[in-house]
């Protein structure tokens, strides 16, 4: 493997924004047959440099090599047909048309007269599928497949062209760890047939799990490429940021105050049924389980956006009725929400804006807005959180996600919430921001505040919570406590096998 | 993508692509006919666009809300009927506030319909545009509106006064331009009318109620509207049934030209009086240098579409998008 010419050679690879060296002498090569994981922290480069690949950002120096032959690329097209083919993080599919449809969008088999062979296109399009191993086929529609599988049908789109080195961007944000399996396979598969891979990820477990080498940047710079198999997380971390990382189960335990938040029986239609769980003062209950298990539902009911069929839910011992998140806010329920971009920001709005949109109300002098105030909590926040931004006047959308997701908590813990609600904390974050979030919650919980975290990531919940609510199809099936909550308990919980059911 | 972020001459230049185009019209014209740079001709200009202009400050704040309102043109023309008419029967004093009344019930119900109940607001305002229409001819029976004595009122001040020599409708619509800018930029209700126009959901979860704001746009875009009617009524005192018809793509072509998004979220009070007086001078700029009537809707669209295009093209650097 090692003897052969690498499919994909970056030479000297230098990009400039006005101010920035985005990508400062990059250069690493991908072989044929292997996976490499691209790794570093949000900000580091990896966007950028994946841009230069697919022909989106012209380098200012440097080369590429496609199979020993130096290319030029200019076009995510000309990347595709050079056998260069990228899955994006977030989906770009036509919900209405079918999946033969997406996938050979633009390049539809004709026959006379420009009408498409159908024949042909499901027929191809299965032969594809069938390669992967999937449940639906050619003529499904792609709205009503799941996230994972819609994944799958971005990842037989890159199949229609033999590739020579495919690029998963965080492919695995919103899979389960079921489908995960199956992503994986698919990984090897195209290993086998010689393929290169690169593979962007934020997660050590991934990473060490299908990966042959590492390659890491920081701050725009190559910083080197560890073969997986010799190292170990604690190396990679400190090549990326330059420092230890803890990520070990909770231990800290201070004391608890009152109950904060107590729910009762709380059901919602089909989507979750009699749920009962309390919130003390000064605790980070985790809610774990599969995607679809109802937990966000669940913390969109307590903050208003959702109408319970049944139950209670008590804010310090006093039942309260909440049918909107403004009614939610004002009894000091914080949400902060799983979809970042959807539902977490305002992406075209400056980042002091954002951060102070709830409360914009009550930070006037007369009847404006005082500028004054608006800053001060900006600057607060943005030293506390270590929000990287040139300034509160940069447009949100232009952040890394890291950023976006600590202006988002910025902007709730800037409320004083009674009770905090965090849903997936750090998807799509990078190891670095990742731990600062994580002890960010623990210190939140130490000043007193009641926090509940929604999380897909074991690791995650693991390192917070105090208690882990585990949860399986809309019902709760166990509740542990940090001590004596296992991996392989806490797993069979959230799978829905019985064994020793304790609530 | 980069050019956005260039600095410089070139830079300055991409970011104020209207402006730009706006300068050149000009230039163009100054050199076609010396008249149309003299001091009177600029005041005319921007007394006649006033009246499109009041009514272009209130459609920003629904565009920027992240809806449209096709109904402002209609609203208009009824406006000037309904106070010409109650001019005779109630009076100005009481005519004038009354006027006000029905007009924001108009609003409000536009208000109501989108807001409230979620509707569409293309399919709204465009079903009102006719609804409102049909309302003025039957307050009227059809018929033209005029003031039975127009020398014995004080009415025309609107119209036709001066505050130092500054004809009334400039004042006026500076005045409207200045409260609503702050209105707009410094209020917390500005502040929501961007949040809720660039993104809904992230608003909601932010605990703003969506439906009052988007509400309270179309309000303020009614109160806008009556205004304009009464300058309009006030400047002629007498008016067709028709006298607002087309205004509302005249005035959503001076929004967006000003370079509010269509999709919400963006868009100043400054930037569409720039879009009024661009329109106001191409207008002007055209029949000075001798156009044929007939002829003048053709230009003036043509040119505002070359300069949103000089616009988008200065921005991405290129006159055409190599993506589709």
């Amino acid at each position: 493997m090692t003897d052969q010419p690498p499919v994909l050679r970056l030479e000297g690879v230098v990009k400039t924004f006005p101010g920035v060296r985005a990508l400062d002498g990059v250069s690493f090569d991908l072989r044929p047959g292997e996976v490499h994981a691209l790794m570093g922290e949000n900000g580091a480069g990896k966007s950028t440099l994946m841009k230069v690949l697919g022909g989106i950002y012209d380098p200012n120096e440097g080369q590429i090599c496609v199979a020993e032959e130096q290319v030029e690329i200019t076009s995510p097209m000309q990347a595709k047909a050079r056998g260069v083919v990228f899955i994006h993080q977030e989906l770009s599919l036509a919900d209405e048309l079918t999946v033969a449809e997406n996938i050979w969008l633009g390049e539809l088999p004709l026959k006379s007269f420009g009408r498409v062979d159908w024949g042909k296109l499901y027929a191809d399009t299965d032969a594809i599928l069938k390669t992967l191993n999937v449940s639906f086929d050619a003529r499904t529609r792609v709205g009503d497949l799941s996230i994972a599988n819609q994944q799958m049908v971005e990842i037989a789109r890159a199949l229609t062209v033999d590739p020579r080195a495919v690029i998963f961007d965080e492919p695995t944000a919103s899979l389960t760890d079921a489908e995960k399996v199956v992503l994986f396979k698919v990984i090897a598969d195209l290993q086998s047939r010689g393929v290169g891979i690169i593979y962007i990820s934020h997660r050590m477990e991934e990473i060490f799990k299908i990966t042959d080498r590492i390659s890491v940047l920081r701050d725009g710079q190559y910083r080197g490429t560890l073969n997986t198999a010799e190292t170990d997380e604690e190396a990679v971390t400190q090549l990326m940021i330059g420092r230890k990382l803890d990520l070990s189960r909770n231990e800290s335990h201070h004391e608890m105050g009152d109950v904060a938040l107590e729910v009762r029986g709380l059901s919602c239609g089909h989507l979750f049924n009699d749920v009962s769980f309390t919130v003390h003062r000064g605790e980070v209950v985790g809610f774990y389980g599969l995607v679809g298990a109802g937990r966000t539902e669940i913390a969109e009911t307590i903050f208003g956006l959702r109408d319970p069929s049944e139950g209670q839910i008590l804010l310090g011992g006093e039942e309260v009725r909440i049918h909107s998140p403004i009614e939610a806010i004002a009894r000091g329920i914080s949400l902060v929400p799983e979809d970042r971009k959807g539902q977490g920001l305002v992406l075209g709005m400056n980042c002091r804006d954002n951060m102070t949109l709830p409360q914009v109300d009550d930070l006037t002098a007369g009847p404006f807005v005082s500028d004054g105030a608006e800053i001060s909590i900006f600057d607060q926040y943005r030293d506390k959180l270590d929000i990287r931004t040139p300034g509160w006047r940069q447009t949100v959308g232009n952040l890394s996600g890291g950023n976006q997701q600590k202006i988002v908590i910025g902007k709730w813990l800037s409320m004083r919430p009674e009770v905090l609600i965090v849903d997936e904390p750090t998807r799509g974050i990078d190891v670095g921001s990742k731990s600062e979030i994580h002890n960010l919650i623990r210190d939140l919980a130490a000043q007193g505040y009641a926090v509940i975290v929604i999380s897909s990531e074991m690791p995650e919940v693991l390192h917070v919570s105090d208690r882990i609510v585990a949860m399986f199809s809309g019902r709760v099936m166990r509740t542990f406590t940090s001590d004596e909550v296992t991996e392989d308990s806490l797993i069979q919980a959230i799978s829905g096998l019985q064994g020793d059911k304790v609530a | 993508m980069a050019d956005l972020t260039k600095k410089g001459i070139g830079g300055f230049l991409a970011r104020q692509g209207i402006l730009v185009a706006f300068v050149l019209f000009m230039v163009g014209f100054a050199l076609a006919n010396q008249r149309f740079i003299a001091i009177d001709n600029i005041f005319g200009v921007i007394r006649s666009s006033a009246i499109l202009g009041v009514m272009a400050l209130g459609v920003t704040f629904v565009v920027i809300g992240g809806n449209l309102d096709l109904s402002v043109g209609s609203m208009m023309s009824f406006s000037t009927i309904v106070v010409l008419d109650l001019h005779d029967t109630l009076g100005p004093t009481l005519a004038i506030p009354a006027m006000f009344g029905l007009t924001l019930a108009l609003g409000a119900f536009i208000g109501f319909l989108v807001g409230y109940l979620k509707l569409n607001s293309l399919i709204v305002t465009l079903g009102m545009l006719s609804a409102i229409h049909g309302l003025t001819l039957t307050w009227s029976g059809g018929q033209n509106m005029d003031i039975a004595d127009k020398e014995g009122t004080w009415f025309g001040l609107f119209g036709r006064g001066d505050i130092l020599g500054v004809p009334m409708p400039i004042v006026i619509f500076g005045t409207l331009a200045l409260v609503l800018s702050l209105v707009l930029s410094k209020t917390p209700f500005g502040r929501k009318v961007y949040a809720v126009g660039g993104n809904g959901q992230a608003a909601t979860f932010s605990g703003i109620p969506r439906a009052r704001v988007v509400f309270f746009t179309y309000l303020i875009s009614a109160f806008c509207v009556a205004t304009a009617g009464l300058l309009q009524a006030s400047r002629s005192l007498g008016s067709q049934n028709t006298v607002g018809q087309g205004y509302e793509l005249e005035v959503l072509a001076m929004v967006i030209l000003g370079g509010a998004s269509l999709l919400g979220g963006s868009g100043t009070i400054l930037k569409t009086v720039i879009g009024v007086l661009i329109f106001g001078f191409i207008e002007n700029g055209l029949l000075l240098i001798g156009l044929e009537f007939y002829v003048q809707d053709v230009v003036i669209w043509a040119v505002i579409i070359l300069a949103v295009w000089l616009d988008i093209a200065a921005k991405r650097g290129r006159l055409w998008s190599p993506i589709a």
